[in-house]
């Protein structure tokens, strides 16, 4: 690989959003789950859920943190390293990245209120109220990001005169032909993820025995049913976005199925690697499954690579990256099944061994589908950087500097995502639940099993 | 009045916003650290971080809305500044990273440590030093472009007296605006003893802020001849910012009405902060961003006037929420919440 500036503009880039992403997925879902929490605790008097919402905010709070600083390089970078790219793009995508540091802002006010005033009103439901417009505004973010993005892939919304835009339309741009689909995936795909990971915390809470059963199977139920909910969106909704690829974006579904010339009926490729001759070998093959995935119809024709130029093509790899993450799509669909079916049925122990360690897995694999669905997407989108109108070459800055910065920022990351681990770790180690339901919730000790 | 008029008005309002939020938060940075080193913290500290934990986040984002804004206004300015800034920008990023995780490490997680308290204090007066760069490099002639290559001309900056008077003025500018909020939040509070402390320092930094405001007149005007003749004939903004200064003075002096005294000084900046903006019109990089040929497209610029008034009517009340819970809470301030 050669280190010019293109290239390393690329990595700090990719650098920066693999780590950005991790906490702006826990951004978007976790306020969802702590209003939850707070609502299901007042309407049911359990004083369980309540604590739930508290000690999942806490620990929020020091995600938020590090969201807050790695979205804020974010936004500067995009200047300071697609410097190209923003001078024309900017003329006709200011307007969500405009509104998204809004809908930060509405969040961030009344996350401060949130967490700073648990016992300053009289009416519980007042305080729970607080909650609904981080919930929005977290949500109305990744809602404006993902039109970015999208656009970047799909752009629409303005002509083309000279090299520069014209009669651009602010609204048709953000509502690009990617943007319902993929908007409907991302949110769902945050909400799953956050859900599988603090059910991944109850259950290797559960598997350490260290007591507060009740408290770990309460949290446990609440985020597996949602798991299994958002899943099932999550994977309809790339459904959706797969049979948009397969229509306006073929090149990157062909690259994704190694699909080297149009066919009908096509086969669903999964795994397996790739020949000298460019022959797939050792995939299994599910018949006529792409062309079920591409159109909804098994005898439908899907375009293969061979139509798009030689060098517009994205690297093959990201077949991987697209099997990775719908294998472990279909493994989370099936593993919170499998526990709702468990615990409908009081003979059956959704809480055996196997189905705990299961779950705890399910919280990393959920962000690595997150990581994984990313990159698939960012790479099936080069050589562009603008679909049809600018590459990633021709966006990059020139400074020289650029190989310096990024050791710098992966410096800042290593040290804020070592941080990060030590501090959580600290914060409930130092207060862990048993010793906090004994404090502040005596009522409610040991007697209570239901 | 044409958009891009009203698109730098709405942008400059929110980078003063941001001067002077942000130097609330920097200059209590620096102050915590320097009231641990001589063994005074028991007195202030309580103050400055019932103050701050609740709004460190909205701080940041006043500076991501002017940077998003001002890119989307004038999509050249991100060629441009992008290009030029790159190492003094991200600089500046990783020192916010720092500053921002760290707070919310160091309170959430731990006691607070003398290495903390250091970049806490440090990082407070490094941001504005690399952001104010941003300033120094708008008066031209630290930027070259060849064969399409922005680059900016190091050397040419480090021994610029402009850029010095600038960092100089931001640093000490943080130190007066914190320290005078610092005493009207002391004397919110009832704080005695806090109140004496932070009172001397207002006093004090008010000189250095002074003197460093003409010596950047007068490294301005061998610099950027265009740009200092305008601000001459603005003269009467800067004589109200003066006028504004003398009034915080005297009343900080015999320790009265410190609230007055406040919304003094931020008129102070007020003034200065527009008069020095005003005198550099119409351009956003001399010579390269004119603001008439760097603004974005007409359906655009109406677009994100929309978005903006339509967020403002709903940050508005949210803040005015914030603020009377936290700042303007007499029990709050107290410690009684
Ligand atoms: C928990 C995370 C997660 C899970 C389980 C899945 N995905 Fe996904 N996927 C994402 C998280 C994600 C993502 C990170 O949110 C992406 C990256 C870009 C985007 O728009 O969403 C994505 C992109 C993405 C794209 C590309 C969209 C584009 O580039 O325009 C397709 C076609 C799919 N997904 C399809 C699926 C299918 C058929 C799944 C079956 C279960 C699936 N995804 C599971
Ligand atoms: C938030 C989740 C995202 C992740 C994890 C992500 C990941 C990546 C990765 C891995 C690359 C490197 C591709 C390469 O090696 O060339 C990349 C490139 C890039 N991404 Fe994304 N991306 C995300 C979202 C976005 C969004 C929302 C935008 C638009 C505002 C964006 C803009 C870019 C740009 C400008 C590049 C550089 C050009 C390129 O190499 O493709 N990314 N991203
Ligand atoms: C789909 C991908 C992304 C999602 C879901 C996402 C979401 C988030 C979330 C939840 C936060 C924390 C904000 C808070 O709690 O206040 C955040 C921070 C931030 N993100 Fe991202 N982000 C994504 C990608 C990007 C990209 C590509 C950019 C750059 C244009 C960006 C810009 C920012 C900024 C500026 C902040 C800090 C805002 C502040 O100061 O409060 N994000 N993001």
């Amino acid at each position: 690989m050669e280190f010019d500036t293109v290239t390393v503009s690329r990595l700090i880039t990719a650098m920066t959003l693999t780590f950005h992403i991790i906490f702006a997925t826990l951004g978007v879902g976790v306020p969802l789950f702590i209003s939850l929490a707070e609502f299901i605790g007042i309407k049911k008097k359990d004083k369980h859920y309540e604590l739930l919402a508290k000690r999942w905010a806490r620990g929020f709070i020091i995600t938020v943190a590090i969201g807050v600083v790695t979205g804020t390089a974010i936004a500067l970078q995009l200047s300071l390293v697609w410097p190209n790219f923003m001078q024309l793009a900017g003329n006709v995508i200011a307007l969500p990245l405009f509104m998204e540091v809004f809908a930060f802002f509405f969040e961030a006010i009344f996350l401060g209120i949130y967490l700073y005033t648990w016992d300053r009103f009289k009416g519980k439901y007042t305080h729970w109220l607080i909650s609904l417009p981080v919930v929005i505004g977290a949500a109305m973010s990744a809602v404006f990001i993902t039109t970015v993005n999208s656009f970047m892939n799909s752009p629409a919304g303005f002509t083309m005169e000279n090299g520069k835009f014209a009669a651009v339309n602010p609204i048709e741009a953000m509502l690009n032909p990617s943007a319902p689909t993929r908007i409907a995936h991302v949110l769902g795909g945050s909400y799953l993820t956050v859900a599988a990971i603090l059910a991944a915390i109850a259950a290797i809470a559960l598997l350490r025995k260290k007591g507060a059963e009740d408290y770990h199977k309460k949290a446990l139920k609440l985020t597996v049913a949602s798991m299994l909910i958002f899943s099932v969106l999550t994977a309809v909704a790339g459904d959706f976005s797969a049979k948009y690829l397969a229509k306006h974006q073929t090149e990157k579904l062909a690259a994704a199925e190694w699909l080297f010339e149009t066919e009908e009926n096509a086969d669903l490729l999964l795994f397996g690697w790739l020949n000298e001759e460019n022959e797939v070998v050792g995939a299994i093959r599910i018949p006529g499954a792409l062309s079920f995935l591409a159109h909804g119809d098994f005898m439908s024709e899907v375009t293969g690579l061979e139509a798009t130029p030689e060098d517009e093509r994205p690297p093959l790899w990201i077949h991987y990256m697209f099997d990775l993450m719908v294998t472990i799509g279909m493994f989370l669909i099936g593993i919170s099944f499998l526990y709702a079916i468990l615990s409908r049925f009081k003979r059956w122990n959704a809480h055996s061994k196997f189905m705990l360690w299961m779950l705890a897995l399910s919280g990393p694999l959920a962000m690595l589908a997150v990581e994984f669905g990313w990159i698939f997407a960012e790479l099936g989108r080069q050589p562009w950087i603008l679909r049809g109108y600018m590459t990633v070459d021709e966006a990059a800055t020139s400074s020289p500097y650029i190989i310096h910065m990024f050791f710098m920022f992966l410096a800042l990351y290593l040290v804020l995502g070592t941080l990060f681990v030590i501090t959580l770790r600290k914060l409930f180690k130092d207060n862990p639940v048993e010793l906090e339901l004994e404090k502040h919730y005596l009522e409610l000790n040991k007697g209570d099993e239901k | 009045m044409s958009y891009e008029i009203i698109g730098i008005t709405v942008l400059w309002l929110f980078l003063y916003g941001y001067v002077i939020v942000a130097s609330i938060d920097f200059g209590a940075g620096f102050f915590a650290y320097y009231a641990k080193v001589t063994k005074r913290d028991h007195i202030i500290n309580q103050i400055i971080s019932r103050y701050l934990s609740p709004v460190w986040e909205v701080t940041n984002v006043f500076l991501v809305f002017f940077f998003v804004g001002i890119v989307g206004f004038f999509p050249s300015t991100a060629y441009y500044y992008g290009s030029a800034l790159l190492v003094p920008a991200s600089f500046a990023i990783v020192l916010i990273a720092i500053r921002g995780s760290f707070y919310a490490f160091e309170n959430y997680g731990s006691k607070q440590s003398n290495v903390y308290m250091f970049l806490y204090g440090a990082t407070g007066l490094l941001i504005p030093a690399s952001l104010s760069v941003a300033m120094t490099i708008s008066e031209g002639g630290f930027i070259t472009e060849e064969n399409g290559v922005v680059s900016l001309k190091y050397w040419e900056l480090f021994t610029s007296p402009l850029a010095w008077s600038i960092v100089a003025l931001a640093i000490a500018a943080i130190l007066f605006i914190s320290a005078s909020f610092l005493t009207y939040y002391a004397s919110r509070a009832n704080d005695e003893a806090a109140l004496n402390l932070v009172r001397k320092w207002a006093l004090f930094w008010a000189t250095p802020t002074i003197i460093m405001a003409l010596t950047t007149m007068i490294a301005l005007s061998q610099r950027n001849q265009r740009h200092f003749d305008n601000m001459l004939e603005l003269w009467w903004m800067f004589g109200l910012s003066m006028g504004f200064f003398l009034i915080a003075m005297g009343l900080l002096y015999i320790g009265r009405n410190y609230g007055m005294a406040f919304i003094a000084i931020m008129l102070q900046f007020f003034f200065a902060f527009f008069g020095y903006g005003m005198a550099q019109y119409p351009y956003l990089l001399d010579p390269y961003i004119h603001i008439e040929t760097g603004v974005t497209n007409e359906s655009m610029a109406i677009a994100l006037i929309v978005a903006f008034i339509g967020g403002l009517l709903l940050l508005v009340p949210s803040l005015i929420l914030l603020m009377k819970l936290f700042l303007f809470n007499a029990d709050y301030a107290k410690g009684k919440k």
